[in-house]
């Protein structure tokens, strides 16, 4: 290979490189891709859902080698991999355990962008991308989950298709259709199971592929939330806060590996079930469309969503403002960059009232996540002395308030964010 | 922000009252370590569960997890198929069940992670005769439960005492009270490892996993603080 | 930015990376052991396959049973004094009349009759070339030609066996019939599937 200039590449990689462009790719996104040197541990999360993805994608393609997506047969599949096939038992954990921490590692993902004002100007591409990941996941998980055909898994199906049937005139066509039967069946199965392991997936990756286009098109944001392209070093025009993603991140990002590894493999190899919130009690029960469960409800990472639905109370006889109400809980994300008026991102140099906002958002979410996992009567009933409310629901009144914060929080953005009294940004990244 | 926190913990003080009607859950001697109860559990449950009901997703030959040998297995227990890698199966139609008793028997493979090992226990511990029930026995776990008391023998007749809210013995069983805890015992124990016959398996190779991982820290954590240290 | 710089210990660096590849190696090849085992016969596949019991005193003398061992046909042949005759005569016009591939049969029945029992043959009833399974052919002439001797033949290439399943010259298929792995619990009967621990 003739030397034509210093910096090309001789022999194997040198003849990839006149054909592909590999070399300048691993210039452009690792060792020159140059990010804040200033990151803290919430910058792991986003690393950390992509490995969780490349690995529910790994164990599920050797779960479909042994699964039969067919009602007679699906609950004793499933069972017949944690028994029969070799190490089964271990695949099947890593992708049960895996769903549920791909969600812990997502809604972290997402608070850090709250927090530090990630999806401000220039990253609302970016931040709608991630938002469409986020929904086509819980479609994702929400398809999966009727897979081992067990009981939770059948009527929760069935709940959540029932939904669909609330739209105005459109919805009770819409959910047989979705349904492809009168209940939730084999046909139904066959489906989920299509859109499951392989729709999906592809519509994901191709999701993801594009969120991290749009974060190398435009840097990433860090927790000062300083714009550092503002400060460069003027012979190289590289910014003085700036270190080559590779190898300084790839290093740091393998704590993060390894330490959430630690976390993973101790709920796989000790805590499968986790007391039944990742792989629920009833759900080792086969699907029987003649009984309902006692209580039934999402897995967790659904349940602050479960909880807005069973918050809004019918009206005109209609379920359908409590459905709308969910739907609307996560598309309102889509608008957060617009909603925000602050003139900082991050909430190092914003004022108390973001603070209060985000702070009263959190413990919203959380409430209203602990109340979607349990009965209405958790907290038992008011007396019925008191006016209004007496004889009704602590905990559904509890979900209504809080279902209100949760709203009013991005509802009043536009206000309380231009109020607020924010600190002066300065020019250059602080280390933590 | 202070007023959340108040309210949350406000709430928080009314806790609970709704659990209160559901029956107490005896505690279940579940010991995967203890081979001999799991033997004897494997013997109680061929010999007194294994008619009706079905266990068809775990395999004889798995008995041998629990120290049982494969002529053991063929010898003593293999009543209800030919080969030992044949599945725990029963010979009555599911059909034929539900003329039977009401309702199909249903498979106990993975009871002990759907009811948990508490709950066989105290159901096992909870017949009393019943004389408006079809089989003549209710179950103060599981009111109205299909299954008649198929240990009764062993266990003798209990009688439910409403102003006591308690069970007591009234006729005596071939087995004292003792005898008889340690034999639902042993049963439940055995349902448990057969609920998931991998479970010890587990656990063992998930402490070579973390020590693993624990070494990989350290390595990881020197690694980035030899290339972080001019980063400053 | 780095006023005091701390000096740079490349050889620290080259060894911590060294371990922590070594250590990363070991760990997702470690990784990898679950996913491929998960691939083999599972423990129903192997209760499906494990070893048959068969009654041979079942098959008269000069007639043929199957049965069925990991899916495949199992022909448990009983041969007549006759049959057994007509074997030495084959032997020239067989490709490997002395069982040279050792591999298509098990050592206990490396001999003249390839079986355990003279008269018994238990052979696996594929054809060693695409895996058709022969026919059947066990009386001498008929619509196989003056020359043949009984055995068996397969419809799909033309490949001929004789009485013990070996193979003639010119046949596509290239070896012997096989011979599984069998041992007699008693006279009357065999296990196909498990090997006999001596020659009897």
């Amino acid at each position: 290979m003739a030397k034509i200039e210093n910096n090309k590449s001789e022999g194997l990689l040198g003849w990839v490189d006149e054909r592909f462009p590999l070399s300048s790719f691993i210039k452009n996104h690792l060792t020159e891709y140059y990010a804040p040197k200033n990151f803290n541990f919430w910058y792991f999360f986003g690393a950390l859902a992509l490995f969780v993805f490349v690995m529910q994608i790994l164990t599920g393609i050797f779960l479909t080698m042994h699964y039969k997506p067919d009602a007679e047969e699906a609950f004793a599949s499933v069972e017949y991999i944690m028994r029969d096939v070799s190490f089964g038992w271990l695949i099947r954990y890593m992708h049960s355990t895996g769903s549920s921490l791909f969600f812990v590692v997502i809604y972290l993902h997402m608070f850090r962008s709250l927090m530090y004002g990630s999806y401000k100007k220039p990253r609302e591409l970016l931040w709608l991308f991630g938002v469409l990941i986020f929904l086509l996941l819980m479609a994702e998980a929400f398809f999966g989950y009727l897979l081992p055909w067990g009981q939770m898994s059948y009527w929760g199906a069935q709940v959540i298709v029932n939904l669909f049937a609330t739209i105005p005139f459109i919805g009770p066509d819409l959910a047989e259709w979705v349904r492809g039967d009168y209940l939730v069946s084999d046909a139904t199965l066959n489906r989920f199971f299509a859109f499951h392991v392989i729709a999906l997936p592809l519509a994901l990756a191709g999701l993801i592929f594009g969120h991290l286009i749009a974060l190398h098109e435009v840097g990433s944001n860090n927790p000062d939330g300083v714009d550092i392209k503002q400060v460069k070093d003027k012979k190289t025009g590289i910014p003085l806060d700036a270190i080559p993603f590779h190898p300084y991140y790839t290093v740091k990002d393998l704590i993060g590996l390894t330490v959430f590894l630690i976390v993973f493999t101790s709920i796989i190899f000790f805590a499968p079930e986790m007391g039944g919130y990742f792989l629920e009690h009833n759900n080792f029960v086969p699907a029987n469309p003649l009984v309902t469960p006692d209580h039934i409800a999402p897995v967790w990472y659904f349940t602050p969503f479960y909880s807005i639905l069973r918050a809004v109370p019918p009206i005109m006889g209609s379920q359908f403002p409590g459905v709308a109400a969910m739907g609307l809980s996560v598309m309102i994300l889509f608008l957060v960059p617009w909603l925000d008026k602050s003139p900082v991102r991050s909430i190092r140099y914003k004022g108390k009232l973001f603070k209060k906002w985000l702070t009263a958002f959190v413990v919203s979410f959380l409430v209203l996540g602990y109340l979607g996992t349990e009965p209405s009567y958790v907290w038992g009933q008011f007396s019925s002395a008191l006016p209004i409310i007496g004889g009704g629901d602590i905990a559904t009144f509890a979900a209504r308030i809080f279902t209100i914060i949760y709203f009013l929080f991005f509802i009043l953005m536009p206000i309380y964010s231009k109020k607020d009294v924010t600190k002066k940004v300065p020019n250059r990244v602080t280390m933590p | 922000m202070k007023n959340l926190i108040l309210i949350i913990i406000c709430f928080c003080f009314l806790a609970p009252t709704y659990a209160a009607d559901q029956v107490k859950l005896l505690s279940a001697p579940v010991d995967l370590n203890d081979k001999s109860s799991l033997q004897r559990g494997a013997r109680n449950f061929i010999n007194y569960c294994l008619n009706c009901h079905s266990a068809s997703y775990m395999r004889y030959n798995q008995l041998k997890l629990i120290g049982l040998s494969e002529e053991t297995i063929k010898k003593d227990l293999l009543f209800t198929a030919d080969k030992i890698g044949d599945p725990m199966d029963i010979a009555m139609q599911n059909e034929n069940a539900k003329v039977w008793f009401g309702a199909a028997p249903p498979n106990l493979s993975v009871t002990a992670r759907s009811r948990g090992a508490d709950w066989i226990y105290s159901y096992l511990r909870g017949f009393y005769r019943d004389s408006s029930r079809e089989m003549g026995w209710n179950n103060t776990v599981y009111q109205n439960s299909a299954m008649p008391h198929i240990l009764w023998e062993l266990q003798g007749e209990q009688f439910y005492d409403k102003t006591s809210n308690s069970l007591i013995l009234q006729k005596k069983g071939l087995l004292n009270p003792e005898q008889y805890d340690q034999f639902i015992g042993d049963i439940t124990n055995f349902m448990v490892f057969v609920s998931e016959p991998n479970q010890q398996k587990r656990k063992q190779i998930g402490y070579y996993v973390l020590a693993f991982l624990l070494l990989l820290l350290v390595l990881v954590i020197n690694l980035k603080k030899e290339y972080w240290k001019n980063i400053k | 930015m780095a006023k005091k710089s701390k000096k740079i210990d490349l050889n620290r660096r080259k060894f911590l990376l060294t371990a922590t590849s070594l250590t990363g190696a070991v760990g997702v090849s470690a990784m990898g052991v679950p996913f491929v085992s998960s691939m083999l016969p599972s423990e129903k596949a192997k209760a499906a396959g494990a070893a048959v019991e068969f009654k041979v005193n079942a098959v008269n003398p000069g007639e043929i049973k199957t049965t069925e061992w990991r899916g495949q046909p199992v022909w448990i042949l009983n041969r007549s004094e006759d049959m057994l005759k007509t074997l030495s005569k084959n032997d020239a016009n067989l490709a490997d009349p002395n069982l040279k591939v050792t591999s298509q049969q098990p050592s206990y029945c490396q001999n003249e009759t390839r079986s355990i029992k003279s008269n018994v043959l238990v052979v696996v009833g594929i054809c060693t070339h695409l895996g058709c399974s022969p026919s059947p052919k066990l009386a001498a002439k008929g619509d196989m030609g003056s020359e043949w001797k009984g055995g068996f033949f397969c419809p799909c290439h033309g490949s001929k066996f004789d009485l013990s399943g070996r193979v003639f010259k010119g046949s596509a298929a290239p070896t012997n019939l096989v011979v599984p792995p069998h041992k007699y619990v008693d006279n009357d009967t065999i296990i196909i599937g498990e090997d006999q621990e001596e020659k009897v």
